[in-house]
């Protein structure tokens, strides 16, 4: 067959031939805008300075690290992602990248990241990045995705490395304020998660995989939501009086903490019947603002940091 | 019938060759940005010739110090020496 036989209707899917965007899919960008902007304020709030080419370096070999370890969970997770219909249309499922390929990129990409911010940085940043790929694409993905309804709040501790790696970038260390940074994504990742599986609810069930929402019954999970968003509070809050924190950050944490709040005691408090009936639109609401929530509490401790700079942040 | 020059497969093939092409340039940028960057940020000279796989023990700090330390000023002058007829020897190879 040549070329000329081909038809121009031809799917990437059905070549196997995939374009670079594809691959790109596979490191999950919207995930690691998440972790580069969180990274990039780890290394930001730092008390001391970074060139910033290194900063650079550094805060893309986190992203890059990131985006490896979620391309080593696509390849893993293939047979399951082809059965949610959130997952279905990844380059895997689709056919566009076969498996093989993604976990070379993933393993490639993974020694890359390491390395090269090994050599830019310190031992310290690295060996935390190489510790938190290996916990998303092995204790995770590999571990308890599948074998606990408590996947998610241990495998969020993988979401929540990338401020610390960013810190230790700069500073070589790990300190009181950047592990209160990864206590507040590792807190705000169980309520998150929960506030989605409760409208997404028939596709993990589908898959198989051991979502509270399963195993424990929705209104279980709405404990759990109201549960986790209480012990969230106050981290959340008390980064406001570490070293990095300040008025501003304060003042956002207060208000932040009192919506999100608001918000679990009100999917605790809706029966199953209540939430179809308007098509889950409290849960949805949830999610929305948890997206925010995490933004903007990062936000405001650079935007702390950015007033100490001029000495009028801070406490 | 003719050989059809162009062709969406081939469109995805030329994404993915630049693609990788944007790829290494940007590695090439990266580590020769990291290399100028440390090198201009050393604090002294004597950091950047320790890698040059020839051993100089004169431009190891401490070293210097703790030979002028235990044989003074005598040992300094012949170390000096020394190193001057290493290079004079490595120009003439």
């Amino acid at each position: 067959m040549t070329d000329a036989s081909l038809n121009n209707t031809l799917t990437s899917a059905e070549t196997g031939e995939a374009q670079f965007g594809d691959y790109f899919a596979l490191l999950k960008p919207r995930v690691m805008s998440l972790v580069v902007f969180t990274a990039l304020v780890g290394l930001l709030v730092a008390p001391v300075g970074i060139h910033p080419f290194i900063g650079f370096v550094a805060v893309l070999c986190i992203a890059v690290g990131a985006g490896a370890s979620g391309a080593l969970n696509m390849w893993w997770d293939a047979d399951i992602d082809v059965v949610m219909k959130r997952t279905a249309k990844r380059p895997i499922p689709m056919g566009k990248v076969q498996p093989g390929e993604a976990l070379a990129i993933g393993l490639a990409l993974s020694v890359f990241s390491v390395v090269l911010l090994f050599l830019a940085t310190n031992a310290l940043a690295a060996g935390l990045l190489a510790f938190t790929i290996f916990f998303y694409a092995v204790v995770y993905s590999m571990w308890l995705k599948r074998a606990t309804p408590q996947n998610i709040v241990i495998g969020g501790a993988a979401g929540a490395f990338p401020p610390m790696i960013g810190w230790a970038a700069v500073t070589g260390d790990v300190t009181l304020a950047s592990v209160m940074m990864f206590a507040l994504t590792f807190m705000w990742t169980p309520p998150h998660f929960w506030a989605l599986a409760l409208f997404v609810k028939a596709d993990y069930g589908n898959a198989g995989v051991p979502m509270l929402t399963e195993t424990h019954g929705r209104k279980a999970t709405r404990a759990h939501i109201l549960v986790y968003t209480a012990l969230l509070v106050p981290v959340a809050i008390g980064i406001a009086f570490t070293s990095i924190g300040g008025w501003v950050y304060l003042a956002t944490a207060v208000i932040l903490n009192a919506r999100f709040m608001y918000a679990a005691w009100l999917v605790w408090n809706r029966t199953e019947a209540q939430a179809e009936a308007d098509e889950y639109a409290t849960e949805r609401w949830m999610f929305r603002i948890s997206l925010s929530y995490l933004f903007l509490h990062f936000g405001a401790l650079l935007a702390d940091a950015v007033l100490r700079g001029f000495g009028i942040g801070g406490w | 019938m003719g050989i059809r020059v162009e062709h969406e497969l081939h469109d995805r093939r030329r994404s993915r060759n630049h693609g990788v092409g944007f790829v290494l340039l940007g590695l090439v940028a990266i580590v020769f940005g990291l290399t100028v960057v440390k090198v201009l940020n050393l604090e002294e000279l004597a950091q950047f010739e320790r890698f040059d796989h020839v051993a100089r023990p004169q431009i190891e700090p401490g070293v210097m110090q703790s030979t002028s330390q235990v044989t003074g000023p005598a040992a300094q002058t012949t170390d000096a020496a020394t190193g001057a007829t290493a290079i004079q020897q490595g120009g003439d190879e």
